[in-house]
C-alpha cells in the first residue's frame, strides 16, 4: 500500500473524524511527572554502579607537566584513577568539523585534555569511586604540575599577530571564514537616502538546563554490549558516536533515554567527560555514572552566542531597504563541536540576517576563531537572536531615520505574502511565509495608538516607556542539507511503528525524544487520530535505539514537522491493515469501513460494526479462522525525510511592552505579544508554552544572561546566584497568535514552533529599549542590557 | 559538587554545644538554617571537621516581650518573624524588610542569627539590626555579653564573635511614638540579594526629623551607617534641600566595591537615587 494513496474518499489527516489535531489536549506524561515517578537518568541505579567525577582544568591555557595519582588511588572508594593520555589509547579522537562548511578545520579531540588544557574546566583526570562524594574527595588528592601559558580568551583579540596560538600546527586561532555577496552592496550605498550603522555586542551565555548532564554507561562484558542511558536529545546520534570512536559494532551500542529535564541544545553534542563515562565503563566491566553538577555545567556544557556585529543597512528615499551589510566575528571555544561544528550559529547569522525583507543586495563576512574558553555550539535558536537582533535593530533605526512609523516601515518591506516560493537575499528557499498577516494579526492584539500615546504622556511624567517589535523568520524542521550532506552522524529522518495490541490499543515507538516539551502528547495526538482510537489507548515509547525506529531526535524544532508526519503514514498504514482484517470478518469492503473511537464502524453511516478488540482476538487468538492464503499484519512503521525544501521555514512578529528606570536601569517588561506561523497547529496549549518558554529564554539573553569571564579566561559567575535568569517574576504574561501557513511538503503541514520565541524575543526588547531611551539619546545595541549598561549608555554611570 | 566529609554533632542543650564548639576551636562550624552555609560547603568553599547543628535547641527559639525590646531567639526562622504579632506591632522596619530577603523557601529555613553571624555585606537585616539599634546577644563558656550591632560587624565576613561562641538572641527596641521607617533595593531580580540597599529609621516630629540613621547594604564590607548625610537631615524637615544636601555628603560615608552585578561606580549612583528615594518615603510617613 503505498503513503501516496489517501484512504477513503481521498481524505487526509485533517478530514479525520474525531480528530486530536488542533486540540488543546493536557499531555498524557505529566500525571506520571506530577506523581514524581518519572525515571530522569540520574535516577538510574544499577549493580555495581561506580561514579566518576573529573578533575578539571583550574586554567585556560597550561600545560600538563606531570600527574601523580598515586594518593587519589588509595583514597576510601577509590576505584581508579585515569588519566586524559590512558583515555587517549582506548578511544579515536574526534573532529568537529562539516565538510559542507569549506575550509573548516578543528584539531582531533579526545575526552580529556592529553598534554595541554585549553579552557578552565576541561576534564584533566578522571576518578571513578563507589560514591561521587568519595570521587571529590580523591579529586582533591591527585597531584598536577601546571606551566600556565599565556590565553587567548578576547575574540576580538584572537586573531592579533601576537595572540597566543591555540593550535600551533595552523599559525593564528582561524577556524572557519565565509563570506557572501549579494548585488552591489555599494551602489546602493551611494544611492541611498540614508545609512544607518549599530555595533553589535551578544555576550556568551548557556543553556542551564534544570536537570544537569547526566549518563550511566553499563558495558557488559559477557554479551560484549554498551548499554547507555543518557539525558540527551538524539539518542541515534550519541550511538553512533559511541560506536564509531570506542570501535564497538552498532548493534552492539543501545543508547536509551528516559525523561529528560530540559535540554535546549545543551544536550545534543559530543563531551569528553560523557563519553569518558562509557571508556570507563568498558575499561572497568561495570556501570559507571557521571551527572555534571551546576559548577561543572557552567565550565563545560556548550557555551553560546558570544558574537560581534558590524552592522549597516541602507535605505531609498522611498524608504525600501536597498542593502544589508554585517562583519560577524565569533569566540567558539578551542575546538569546533563534534559533531555539529561550532561554525553553524555563525553560518545561520549569515543565513537569516535580513530574511524578513526584500532586500536587493547583502554583503556578509563571518569569522569563527578559537579562544581558550569553553566550546562553543547550538543552543536554543541558534544564530537566530543574534540575526534577528540585529536586522531588526537596523529596521528600526533605518525607520526613525526615514521618518516612517516602524510597523509601517515593516509593512513597506516585509516580504509580501504572495509572493512565495522564492529566496531570502542571502540564498535560502522560502515555501510560503505569511509576514504581513502575521503583522496584522498582531496590531489586532495590541492597541498600538493606545501604547503610543501613553508613551507620550509617560515622558511627560518622567517615565520612559518603550514599544519594540521584531519580524522573524526560524529554520525549522531541516532536510539532511543540515548536517547529513557535511558527514555528520545525524539524520534528519524520523520513524515511527504503530502497533495494535490484543486489546485494540495502539501502541507507538517514535525515533524522537520528549525533553519535557510534549513530543510524547503530539505523537499521542497524531497517532490517535491517525488510527482512530481515543488517546488513552495509546501507549507512546521514545528514546530507546533498540526499541523505536532510526532517526534525528529532538532538536532544530523537528519533531512535529518530521516525526509528526511519520505518525500520520504509519498510523494510516495501520488502519489500512486493521480494516483489511476486519473487511474479511465482517464480509464487507475493507474500503467502505473505517476505525472510530476504537469501534470498525461504516465510513457513510457511523454505524458501529465490531470492536477493535475483537480484531485483535481474532488476529493473535484464532488466525485459524481467517482465511489460508492471508495473513494480517497489525504493524506498520513509516519515516519521513524533508526532500522539497532544506529547512520549513516559519515566520513570525513580537511587540514588547516595557518600562525603564532612568535613574537604577532596571526594566520591567509591561506587556509581550508573539504571533506564530507554524503551519498546523496539533495543540495550541504546547505551541503556545513553546512560544513563552522561549520568549523566556530570550528575555535571558536580553536582560540577564552573561558568563563574565576574567581576561586571564576565569568564569567568575559560574553558579545560579550570580549567572541570572529569569524567574517566575521576571516573567510577564505573554499573549500569543497564530496564522497557519501549512507547509505543502506534507500530509500534516507542520513546521516546528521551539525556537519563534528565542528568536525574536532579544530584538523586541532591546527595540522597546531603545524606544523608550529615545528621548535621552541612548542607544544600546548590546545584549544583555543589564542595569548598568542602560545607565551607562544613558550616562549616568 | 558534595562536601568534604564532616563529623555531625546534634546538641540538646546551648552548654553542650558550647562545650562542642569550644573543643573544636576553629574545626567546629555551627549550621542553622543551612542556607549559606549548605553552599559553602557543597562548593568546598569552607570544610569545617564537624558541624553542631542548632536545631535542636530550644532554648534559641522564640520571639518574647522584654520591656523596651523584642528579644528573638537566634534560631528563629524568617517565616516565624514574618507571621509574629509582636513583630507586627513593634519592629514595623522587619515586618517591611522579610518579603524582600530571598524567597519564601528559603525563608522558610534560614535564620536571624545565621543572617548576622554570616554578616553578607548585602544581607538586609545585618543592616536593619544596625540602624535599630538593637543588640546582639553572644554566650560563650564564659557567659553571656551583649554587643552593639554598630560593633558587631567588623569587615567583610567578619564579626566580633569569637570561636567559641554562639549568638543566642537578637534585641531590637520596640517602635517608639513617632518613629519613621524605610527600606528599598534594587536587585536584578525579585529576591536577588541587593546591589544597593538603604534602610532607614527616624523619629519625625511634624516636619522635623531628628535621630536618623542612614544604613547601606550592599555598599561596602559591612552594613555602612552613613552619618555625614544623616546628620544633613537631623534637626531638619525632609525637602528636596535637605535630600541633596545628603546625596552630596554620601562621598563622606561611602566606599563600595564592585561586584558581578554592579560595579563601585554604579553602586555610588544607586546611593543617591536610595537616599532620595527612601527619604522621601520616610516623608511620606
Ligand atoms: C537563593 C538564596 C537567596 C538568598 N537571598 C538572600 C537575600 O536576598 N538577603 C539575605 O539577607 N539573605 C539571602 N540569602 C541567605 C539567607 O538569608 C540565609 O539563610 C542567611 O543568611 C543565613 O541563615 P541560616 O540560618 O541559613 O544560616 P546557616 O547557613 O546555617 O549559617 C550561616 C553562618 O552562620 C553561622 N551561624 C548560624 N547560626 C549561628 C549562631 N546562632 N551563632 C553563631 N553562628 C551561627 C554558621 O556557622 C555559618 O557560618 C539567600 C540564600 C539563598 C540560598
Amino acid at each position: 500500500m503505498s503513503d501516496q494513496v489517501s484512504d477513503q474518499g481521498g481524505l487526509t489527516i485533517h478530514d479525520r473524524p474525531n480528530s486530536y489535531i488542533g486540540r488543546g489536549v493536557p499531555r498524557p506524561n505529566a500525571r506520571r511527572l506530577i506523581h514524581g515517578r518519572g525515571t530522569f537518568t540520574d535516577d538510574i541505579k544499577l549493580p555495581r554502579m561506580v561514579h566518576v567525577a573529573y578533575v578539571r582544568s583550574p586554567f585556560a591555557h597550561a600545560d600538563i607537566l606531570s600527574i601523580d595519582t598515586s594518593a587519589a588511588e588509595a583514597a576510601p572508594g577509590v576505584v581508579a584513577v585515569v588519566t586524559g593520555a590512558e583515555f587517549a589509547k582506548r578511544i579515536t579522537p574526534w573532529e568537529g568539523v562539516l565538510t559542507h562548511l569549506q575550509g573548516m578545520r578543528s584539531p582531533p579531540q579526545y575526552p580529556l585534555a592529553v598534554d595541554r588544557a585549553r579552557w578552565q574546566g576541561e576534564p584533566v583526570v578522571a576518578v571513578v569511586a563507589e560514591t561521587r562524594a568519595q570521587a571529590e574527595d580523591a579529586i582533591e588528592l591527585v597531584q598536577i604540575d601546571w606551566k600556565e601559558l599565556p590565553a587567548a580568551t578576547d575574540m576580538m583579540r584572537a586573531m592579533d599577530a601576537d595572540a597566543p596560538v591555540i593550535h600551533p600546527e595552523y599559525g593564528n586561532n582561524l577556524c572557519w571564514e565565509r563570506n557572501v555577496d549579494v548585488g552591489d552592496v555599494d551602489a546602493a550605498y551611494a544611492s541611498a537616502a540614508a545609512v544607518v550603522e549599530d555595533s553589535f555586542v551578544f555576550s556568551r551565555h548557556t543553556g542551564v538546563t534544570l536537570e544537569p548532564r547526566v549518563i550511566v554507561a553499563d558495558y557488559n562484558a559477557g554479551e560484549e554490549k554498551l548499554t547507555v542511558y543518557h539525558a540527551t536529545q538524539g539518542p541515534h546520534m550519541i550511538h553512533a558516536i559511541l560506536s564509531k570512536h570506542l570501535d564497538l559494532p552498532e548493534h552492539c551500542v543501545r543508547i536509551v533515554c528516559k525523561d529528560v529535564g530540559g535540554a535546549f541544545g545543551i544536550k545534543v553534542h559530543t563531551y569528553g567527560d560523557e563519553i569518558g563515562a562509557a571508556v570507563l565503563s568498558v575499561m572497568l566491566k561495570r556501570p559507571v555514572k557521571f551527572a555534571a553538577d551546576r559548577l561543572e555545567s557552567f565550565t563545560s556544557d556548550i557555551h553560546a552566542r558570544d558574537h560581534r556585529i558590524e552592522g549597516k543597512m541602507a535605505v531609498d528615499k522611498d524608504g525600501r531597504i536597498t542593502a544589508l551589510e554585517i562583519d560577524d566575528i565569533t569566540g567558539i571555544g578551542p575546538y569546533s563541536m563534534y559533531p555539529r561544528s561550532s561554525g553553524i550559529e555563525l553560518n545561520q547569522v549569515l543565513n537569516l540576517a535580513g530574511g524578513s525583507y526584500d532586500i536587493g543586495s547583502y554583503r556578509a563576512r563571518g569569522r569563527v576563531v578559537f579562544q581558550n574558553k569553553p566550546l562553543m555550539c547550538q543552543y536554543r535558536a541558534v544564530g537566530h537572536p543574534i540575526a534577528t537582533m540585529l536586522t531588526e535593530a537596523l529596521v528600526e533605526k533605518a525607520a526613525q531615520a526615514s521618518g516612517i512609523d516602524v510597523l509601517e516601515f515593516r509593512q513597506r518591506n516585509l516580504m509580501a505574502d504572495d509572493d512565495y516560493p522564492r529566496n531570502t537575499v542571502s540564498g535560502v528557499p522560502l515555501e510560503k511565509l505569511s509576514h504581513h498577516a502575521a503583522l496584522a494579526k498582531l496590531t489586532g492584539m495590541i492597541d498600538y495608538d493606545g501604547l503610543r500615546k501613553d508613551q507620550a504622556a509617560s515622558r511627560e511624567k518622567g517615565v520612559y516607556r518603550g514599544i519594540g517589535f521584531a519580524s522573524m523568520i526560524e529554520v525549522t524542521s531541516p532536510s539532511p542539507a543540515f548536517y547529513g550532506v557535511g558527514g555528520a552522524p545525524i539524520s534528519a529522518q524520523d520513524g515511527t511503528t504503530v502497533r495494535l495490541d490484543a486489546k485494540g490499543n495502539v501502541i507507538v515507538s517514535s525515533s524522537v525524544t520528549e525533553q519535557g516539551q510534549g513530543a510524547e502528547s503530539m505523537l499521542a495526538q497524531i497517532a490517535a487520530t491517525a488510527v482512530g482510537v481515543d488517546m488513552a489507548n495509546v501507549r507512546i515509547i521514545t528514546g530507546d535505539t533498540e526499541m523505536t525506529p532510526y532517526g534525528g531526535g529532538t532538536w532544530a524544532s523537528r519533531g512535529t514537522g518530521i516525526a509528526g508526519e511519520a505518525t500520520v503514514r504509519a498510523g494510516r498504514a495501520l488502519r489500512e491493515q486493521v480494516l483489511e482484517v476486519a473487511g474479511i470478518m465482517l464480509q464487507s469492503d475493507a474500503g467502505s469501513l473505517d476505525i472510530r473511537a476504537g469501534k470498525i464502524v461504516d465510513a457513510d453511516t457511523g454505524n458501529e460494526r465490531m470492536d477493535l478488540a475483537e480484531v485483535g482476538r481474532v488476529v493473535y487468538y484464532r488466525g485459524d479462522t481467517l482465511p489460508k492464503d492471508y495473513q494480517a499484519e497489525l504493524v506498520a512503521t513509516r519515516h519521513y525525510v524533508p526532500k522539497a525544501y532544506p529547512f520549513a521555514f516559519t515566520n513570525g512578529i513580537h511587540c514588547c511592552h516595557l518600562e525603564v528606570d532612568t535613574d537604577t536601569g532596571i526594566v520591567k517588561i509591561l506587556g509581550y505579544w508573539v504571533v506564530e506561523d507554524c503551519g498546523t497547529v496539533i495543540n495550541p496549549l504546547l505551541v503556545d508554552d513553546q512560544v513563552r518558554g522561549g520568549v523566556v529564554q530570550g528575555i535571558g539573553g536580553a536582560l540577564y544572561e552573561e558568563c563574565i569571564y576574567s581576561p586571564e579566561g576565569q568564569l567568575l559567575n559560574g553558579n545560579l546566584a550570580d549567572y541570572l535568569v529569569p524567574m517566575a517574576f521576571e516573567m510577564p504574561d505573554i499573549e500569543v497568535g497564530h496564522v497557519s501557513t501549512p507547509t505543502a511538503d506534507s500530509e500534516l503541514g507542520a513546521k516546528g514552533a521551539g525556537e519563534a520565541g528565542t528568536a525574536g524575543a532579544p530584538a523586541a526588547i532591546t527595540n522597546a529599549i531603545n524606544d523608550a531611551l529615545m528621548p535621552l539619546n541612548a542607544r544600546l545595541t548590546i545584549n544583555p542590557m543589564t542595569p548598568e549598561r542602560i545607565l551607562n549608555a544613558i550616562g549616568k554611570v | 559538587m558534595k562536601p568534604a566529609p564532616f563529623e555531625y554533632v546534634k546538641p540538646s542543650s546551648v552548654d553542650d554545644a558550647l562545650t562542642v564548639l569550644t573543643e573544636g576551636a576553629d574545626d567546629t562550624q555551627p549550621i542553622a538554617g543551612g542556607q549559606s552555609l549548605t553552599a559553602t560547603l557543597n562548593m568546598r568553599l569552607s570544610a569545617p571537621v564537624r558541624l553542631v547543628d542548632l536545631n535542636g535547641l530550644e532554648e534559641l527559639r522564640g520571639i518574647t516581650d522584654a520591656g523596651g525590646v523584642v528579644r528573638i531567639g537566634a534560631l528563629t526562622r524568617y517565616r516565624d518573624l514574618e507571621q509574629s504579632d509582636l513583630v507586627a506591632d513593634h519592629l514595623p522596619l522587619i515586618k517591611k524588610t522579610l518579603p524582600l530577603i530571598a524567597h519564601p523557601a528559603i525563608r522558610n529555613r534560614g535564620t536571624l542569627g545565621g543572617s548576622i553571624a554570616f554578616a553578607d555585606p548585602a544581607a538586609e537585616m545585618p543592616a536593619c539590626v544596625t540602624a535599630l539599634n538593637g543588640a546582639i546577644e553572644i554566650t560563650g563558656l564564659n557567659g553571656v555579653r551583649k554587643v552593639a550591632a554598630g560593633d558587631f560587624f567588623k569587615g567583610l565576613y567578619e564579626t566580633d564573635l569569637q570561636s567559641g561562641e554562639l549568638i543566642t538572641a537578637i534585641e531590637l527596641p520596640k517602635a517608639a511614638p513617632g518613629s519613621r521607617f524605610a527600606i528599598q533595593e534594587f536587585a536584578r531580580r525579585h529576591g536577588d540579594y541587593a546591589m544597593a540597599g538603604l534602610v532607614a529609621a527616624a523619629q519625625v516630629d511634624g516636619a522635623t526629623v531628628s535621630d536618623i540613621a542612614l544604613v547601606f547594604f550592599a555598599m561596602g564590607g559591612t552594613p555602612v551607617a552613613a552619618s555625614s548625610a544623616a546628620a544633613k537631615i537631623a534637626g531638619k524637615a525632609i525637602d528636596a534641600d535637605a535630600i541633596a544636601s545628603a546625596q552630596a555628603a554620601l562621598d563622606d560615608d561611602l566606599d563600595p566595591f564592585d561586584d558581578t552585578q554592579c560595579s563601585a561606580a554604579m553602586k555610588k549612583h544607586l546611593a543617591r537615587v536610595l537616599t532620595d528615594r527612601v527619604l522621601t518615603e520616610l516623608a511620606g510617613g
